[in-house]
């Protein structure tokens, strides 16, 4: 497991230093940022002065050795807004998104598990088609529209919950429930679906032939085998989250990557956005190799297998 | 204290033991073209040490049967109807709920494909102990020290190391066995194999049959054998029921149905066999195709077939009714009469000698 652990992560080094240089080059089309940092009648001489003082003047190529050296030593440089080191300020945000993404995670997948299986112990039953209705609408309604919903209804109208911000636990059922909706409703029809299909396998049959119970052979036996295709999307939206939940993090003012992010774009700042693509990307091949894991602990037939003697 | 039973039933009369009865078993299939009826008005019996096989093509109801009786039908099959006596209690008037408890200690059913019957994500030793802990509430290395044993039992090398392996790193064979294992974990009074050598080549099919011969010595289990294969009816049953379109229409001692069937489905089924067939000559078979489900005659469920098929075959089905068992056969020897046989044909007597 170590030296499949090792292969895996000397073979993404490659990726990431891909995405580095891909970031990189295409944030720097967005335009010098010496027009954003100076006063609006600054001088020619300002503006050399600044862009030669952030390095900006040299060819992209030097700028990018330059940067990948610092990369190597651990140092992703300064922010142009806060003069910060760049590692620290995408460090910093990175827990709040975790924490948003964690949870929603958690709560989505443990749902739809439920609901999943409810559904698919009876296909075409009414639990299944309620939860079809149900997970399709929660699958379709756009995150953006939702937010700003929750947030006329119970912020605003109401008054039961903040419109932004992190301060309280109330402040966090907003951004997780707009949040949830779609992972949630996306992961009860994949559960429903590899239920369906597990129940009606042979083994399951044998187990009830043995005199293993409903709720022994939904969980004991249908679920494990239904639980990877599951896992596989579940992964897949988790990295949607991880990646900055952009829009929501924007909406409610969460203080995560996804909004450090967007400023950072904003503002052509360009080693904070640097740091936290790179972050984000290190965070998604983690979570990658982390199902890879998944997937092995489930089911034997895909662990790696070790040389025998 | 022995009773009286006890004493007066020694080792062959004891082996007459009725151990499941079946009488009149009827299974529904819900379709989008209407319920149609895939087993009607099945009777038969097994009794402890033999083995009854249930013959017949594929969609003749034989395995739907098999699943009636273990209790695992599909979602869409319905029972219909009839009585499975199982050593005095009838499990077609229980609950599933109340069913659970008798699936592993009474009863225990073999698959045909073992690859699809073994769970993928268990270790086989976790499987062939599951039964234990359900039913016996031993504890899961207890469970284990139980599989190894059933892995001895049905002749697995190396049943120490191989019970923590998967399904997917054993051979057919092997995982055969170890379906077979799982079926007798509980020493159950009636064994079902559906087809438990139909995914295998000749060679393991023969180690299977033994294995299943002995564990039914061993156990003085009631085996029901679902087959369509002749050579294995033969060799293994110690009595037949043939099925067609989902009836019985012939049923008795293997020996005696064989050598002189009574009726024209069994008798075209045994002509059908090649024997001593000169190369290139035509073998022979049973023209047409069974009739399907939702369209099944209201006569004879054979008449589209059959070369004796009269007016009365058209309008009454017969029923499964006992025939005289003392009959010449084709060398000429004279038959004892010997119950239990039986055949559902208005002109099984006139197959005498035909």
């Amino acid at each position: 497991m170590l030296i499949y652990l090792r292969k895996r992560i000397i073979s993404s080094a490659l990726p990431l230093a891909v995405v580095i240089v891909g970031v990189f080059a295409l944030a720097r089309m967005t335009g010098n940022p010496a027009s954003l940092y100076l006063p609006l009648n600054a001088t020619q001489q300002m503006r050399d002065d600044f862009t030669a003082r952030n390095g900006l003047d040299q060819p992209l190529l030097v700028q990018m050795a330059d940067y990948f050296g610092g990369v190597l030593k651990l140092d992703f440089g300064q922010s142009l807004r806060t003069g910060q080191d760049a590692a620290a300020m995408a460090l910093r945000a990175f827990p709040a998104t975790l924490q948003l993404a964690a949870t929603t995670m958690v709560l989505a997948v443990v749902l739809a598990l439920l609901v999943g299986c409810w559904a698919a112990l009876k296909p075409n039953g009414v639990a299944d088609r309620i939860s079809s209705f149900i997970s399709m609408a929660a699958a379709s309604i756009p995150d953006f529209w939702l937010a700003i919903v929750g947030i006329w209804v119970f912020a605003i109208t109401l008054g039961w919950l903040p419109t932004s911000g992190v301060s309280g636990a109330g402040a966090w059922v907003l951004p997780i429930a707009t949040l949830l909706l779609r992972p949630f409703g996306v992961l009860v029809q994949i559960v429903r679906g590899s239920m369906v299909s597990a129940l009606s396998e042979p083994y399951i049959k044998l187990a009830r032939s043995r005199g293993a119970g409903e709720l022994r052979v939904v969980t004991h036996h249908a679920l494990r085998n239904a639980a990877a295709p599951a896992l596989t999307v579940a992964g897949d939206l988790t990295v949607g989250l991880v990646n900055g939940a952009v829009v929501v993090e924007t909406i409610f003012g969460w203080p995560g990557i996804g909004k450090l992010m967007i400023d950072s774009i904003l503002q052509r700042d360009f080693a904070v956005l640097q740091a936290a693509v790179l972050l984000t990307a290190v965070a998604i091949f983690a979570l990658n190799i982390l199902i890879d894991m998944g997937y092995a602990l489930l089911d034997a037939r895909v662990r790696p297998v070790t040389a025998k003697a | 204290m022995k009773t009286a039973a006890q004493t007066v039933l020694p080792g062959k009369t004891r082996a007459q033991d009725v151990v499941l009865s079946v009488r009149d078993l009827a299974v529904d299939i819900r379709t989008y073209r209407g319920t149609v009826r895939a087993v009607n008005g099945v009777d038969f019996e097994a009794r402890a040490g033999e083995t009854l096989a249930l013959l017949g093509e594929s969609g003749c109801g034989k395995s739907m049967t098999a699943k009636a009786l273990a209790g695992i039908m599909d979602p869409v099959c319905d029972l219909a109807g009839g009585e499975i006596v199982l050593n005095g209690t009838d499990l077609a008037a229980l609950t599933p709920k109340e069913r659970l408890k008798f699936a592993g200690p009474e009863l225990g059913i073999v698959f045909q494909d073992a690859l699809t019957a073994l769970n993928p994500v268990y270790t086989v030793g976790t499987q062939l102990g599951e039964a234990f802990r359900i039913h016996q509430g031993l504890s899961a290395r207890e469970a284990k020290v139980q599989a190894i044993e059933l892995m001895k039992r049905v002749g697995i090398p190396e049943p120490e190391s191989r019970v923590n392996s998967y399904p997917h790193q054993f051979s057919g064979g092997m995982r055969q066995r170890i379906l077979i294992a799982m079926a007798v974990a509980l020493n159950p009074r009636l064994l079902i194999a559906d087809e438990p050598t139909t995914a295998l080549d000749v060679t393991v099919q023969a180690q299977i049959m033994q294995l299943l011969r002995k564990l039914r010595e061993e156990g003085q289990m009631a085996v029901v054998l679902i087959t369509h294969d002749l050579a294995v009816v033969a060799e293994e049953a110690d009595s037949v029921a043939v099925m067609y379109a989902g009836n019985v229409v012939e049923s008795g001692p293997v020996s005696q149905v064989f050598s002189d069937p009574r009726h024209p489905y069994t008798k075209g089924l045994l002509e059908s066999v090649p024997v001593h067939v000169e190369r290139g000559a035509h073998l022979k078979s049973i023209a047409g195709s069974p009739p399907e489900l939702h369209d099944i005659p209201s006569g004879c469920v054979y008449q589209s077939r059959c070369p004796l098929v009269q007016e009365i075959c058209r309008a009454e089905r017969p029923r499964l009714l006992p025939v005289n068992g003392s009959a010449t056969n084709n060398h000429s020897e004279t038959l004892p009469p010997r119950p239990g046989r039986a055949a559902a044909c208005h002109f099984s007597e006139e197959l005498n000698n035909a």
